[in-house]
């Protein structure tokens, strides 16, 4: 794998090597000392032109755990916000000889504009409304420690599709981990043809009781100024997910930050059928394993290349 | 009439040059045959039998190519005044004659926009400088392109604007429209339409479906464009006026002008080789440089609606809305960069290859809509016959080559066919009478 750009460009095979690699960083989270040496003088730099703070604390965090150098840049206060183009940061960036380059933007397809000019591997961490593969690897992660597999697995998404990159990205994810994914919201927040991907659609939580995830997205509150939704109110009539809706064996997913009494109501977010904080947490261990399959893993094993992936946790190294 | 008086060009010598054994295709003046065509003093002095002797002229073997009447695009970008960084009248119209043309529109989109009897004034003159091929020049509907007040239509068209257009944007407001309906029964002059209602486009950066889905990109339905050109015909048909609809992109716009004609509105439009070429499913590349414009790329079956209304006459012509813009507007994401690529060079050889070479269409057919823009903008179409001044493409159908190897003639690079494989080629270009482009590659055997 020489970047991750979207979940769209990888095989089973590779997405289950990044969660079992994933597995084995959680193993060294439970040490005492949660550092390993691996990528010790390389540098990572992360590069966000929009606010984020799951991702990309846990990316830096992942890096520094990796003992990597980290480089974190943010759109505001760096020269982006004088104007330079994401070419010219780019080459600027690359005179530090970067093993990764972590960027999350506001626009489809920038990570992949990057990969182009850049020598580093590149992470997409969000590049519009287009793909969040981090994210859709981190919620198969957190899930996989849940059911037996997702084979046959019935997931609802339910919300602000349209413009939700972790939608599209999960809902491929899910799709290529065998699953049944059934997309659900207001007819204007369903983007036109997604059926075409494989999922059906639905614009009612009626056939609700049939999944076993419901994987709730976040609703913005300026979408009803566009006429997306009349109101948040209406919105919540028809698509919150409350303790009435989810049922007491199905689980919860939502990729934060919540719009409590929006999108969920709050007695189901703190329910223990939300699996929120497994989100969060299994977010450090899966960017861990992204960074590790990208700068470190080697051509002696080339992910996915076997069909096969190892049996267990592997060892990592001594802790630094 | 002929197009180096009627539109605007570099004076120059009048050409006297012979095509040897050339395969010569004009359908619209029913020739079809091998001739040696003898051209003196810019015009076309006769299609000879092969073989005859002729000196002291230029003699160029043309055995195995084919010379059509040159073509004629109704619409492209210049970008004079104001951004001469991405195109000028020029490089635009070198540009222009390296892809077989002998006359094109340049719209009024400039910065500022072109909306003064001077400012035309000045183009032509500028074309009389510097333009290799006939130019003709627009003036906007509305003074800025604020579609709020008419320019000074009467004033414009005296000045030698061939009509007007906003281009680049709609007119939103149907009561403008209208009032520019009645003024050109005043002034005349042709009045072409960029149609897209901005309210459903919205920030829309791709066609809308599948595939804007699959990548997250705000899509622009098809009845963006479908439901402007009715109301806009509906608007000509009620003031009698005349419209043109420039670059149909989708299935529903051709019903909608199909509709129009059939309820006597007097409706010309214009498809773009792109949009005949490729489908939305080109987007996936995320490459805005070659799959970024407006109007979009749209799906499969809407190209074969565009294929199908050029066939059956519904789409008048060819026109590439050859739109150069420079290399750091579209070194950006995909929803960032400009919209527009460029088409004058490689629109032949495209639809050639793309086309006609798979049966799709009939060379003669192409030939004919090659050309089919001059006839909207009352200009005399170009012609092989006898006593016509010459304006010819003499082609390769046969050469292979590879869009952007050797580089453009264009000032900007941002061509949907960079990269591609096509096969034909345009080797010598006469415009206005005038030798306009010869391929540097294409040797020249000239008479002792």
């Amino acid at each position: 794998m020489r970047h991750l750009l979207a979940i769209d460009d990888l095989r089973r095979e590779e997405i289950e090597a990044i969660l079992d690699r994933a597995e084995s960083f959680a193993e060294v989270g439970r040490r005492d000392i949660k550092k390993v040496p691996t990528l010790r003088g390389r540098t990572v730099v992360s590069l966000f032109y929009e606010s984020s703070t799951r991702t990309s604390a846990s990316f830096e965090l992942a890096a520094k755990r990796l003992s990597a150098d980290l480089v974190s840049l943010k759109a505001a206060g760096s020269s982006v916000d004088k104007g330079e183009s994401l070419k010219d940061t780019c080459a600027t960036l690359s005179a530090y000889d970067p093993a990764a380059i972590v960027i999350r933007h506001p626009y489809a397809g920038a990570a992949q504009l990057v990969a182009g000019w850049s020598e580093a591997a590149v992470v997409n961490a969000g590049d519009g409304k287009h793909e969040h593969p981090s994210q859709a690897l981190l919620d198969l992660f957190t899930l996989r420690r849940r059911l037996d597999g997702l084979d046959g697995a019935k997931i609802w998404i339910v919300g602000d599709v349209l413009h939700s990159r972790v939608a599209r990205s999960n809902l491929i994810a899910f799709q290529a981990m065998g699953a049944e994914v059934t997309v659900c919201g207001p007819p204007a927040l369903i983007p036109r043809g997604i059926e075409q991907l494989g999922c059906a659609v639905s614009h009612s939580l009626d056939g609700l009781s049939e999944a076993d995830v419901v994987y709730a997205l976040r609703l913005q509150q300026e979408r009803m100024k566009e006429s997306f939704v009349p109101s948040l109110r209406e919105y919540a009539t028809h698509f919150q997910i409350d303790s009435r809706r989810l049922g007491p064996r199905q689980l919860l997913m939502h990729p934060g930050p919540v719009n409590r009494g929006v999108e969920l109501s709050g007695e189901v977010i703190d329910s223990p059928q939300s699996l929120m904080t497994e989100q969060v947490a299994s977010g450090l261990v899966v960017r861990m394993a992204i960074l590790y399959e990208l700068l470190a893993a080697g051509p002696e094993r080339p992910l996915g290349a076997s069909g096969e992936h190892e049996q267990g946790p592997t060892p990592i190294g001594q802790p630094a | 009439m002929s197009l180096a008086t009627t539109l605007d060009m570099r004076p120059g010598e009048g050409a006297d040059v012979v095509l040897r054994g050339a395969t010569v295709l004009d359908p619209v003046a029913g020739i079809e045959g091998v001739h040696d065509v003898v051209v003196r003093g810019g015009e076309i002095a006769e299609l000879a039998t092969p073989g005859a002797e002729l000196d002291g002229i230029e003699q160029i073997d043309a055995e195995g190519l084919h010379a059509f009447p040159a073509f004629f695009d109704p619409h492209v970008h210049l970008r004079t005044p104001g951004q001469e960084h991405k195109e000028d009248i020029e490089t635009g119209s070198r540009s222009a004659a390296a892809g077989g043309y002998c006359g094109i529109v340049a719209m009024a989109n400039t910065e500022p926009p072109v909306g003064t009897p001077a400012d035309v004034e000045a183009l032509r003159e500028a074309a009389r400088e510097g333009a290799s091929v006939p130019v003709g020049f627009l003036a906007t509907v509305t003074r800025g392109m604020e579609g709020e007040e008419l320019t000074e239509m009467g004033a414009i068209r005296a000045a030698g604007a061939l009509g007007f257009s906003d281009d680049g944007l709609p007119i939103r407001s149907a009561r403008v429209l209208r009032r520019a309906l009645q003024y050109q029964r005043l002034c005349g002059g042709t009045i072409a339409l960029h149609e897209e209602d901005p309210e459903l486009s919205g920030d829309g950066v791709m066609h809308e479906g599948p595939v804007s889905a699959a990548l997250g990109l705000a899509g622009i339905p098809a009845v963006s464009e479908s439901t402007m050109i009715a109301r806009d015909a509906a608007l000509a048909l009620y003031e009698g006026g005349r419209i043109h609809v420039q670059h149909l992109s989708a299935r529903e716009s051709v019903e909608a002008v199909g509709a129009a004609r059939a309820a006597g509105v007097q409706i010309s439009c214009e498809a773009s080789p792109h949009h005949l070429c490729l489908s939305d499913e080109s987007v996936r590349s995320l490459d805005p440089r070659r799959h970024k414009m407006n109007p979009p790329l749209r799906s499969e079956d809407d190209r074969a609606a565009l294929i199908e209304g050029l066939r059956d006459g519904t789409i008048d012509c060819v026109a590439t809305d050859h739109a150069p813009h420079a290399a750091e507007e579209k070194e950006v994401p995909f929803e960032q960069a400009a919209m527009g690529v460029t088409g004058l060079e490689t629109a032949f050889a495209a639809l050639h290859t793309e086309l006609v070479l798979p049966g799709t269409l009939d060379l003669a057919l192409l030939i004919e809509r090659m050309a089919g823009g001059a006839a909207p903008f009352e200009i005399e179409r170009p012609s092989l016959a006898p006593g016509s001044e010459a304006n010819i493409a003499l082609c390769d159908l046969g050469a292979e080559w590879t869009v952007g190897e050797e580089g453009y003639e264009s000032r900007s690079q941002n061509s949907w066919c960079a990269g591609r494989k096509l096969t034909g080629r345009v080797l010598i270009t006469l415009a206005g009478g005038q030798v306009a482009y010869r391929l540097r590659s294409f040797s020249l055997g000239v008479a002792a």
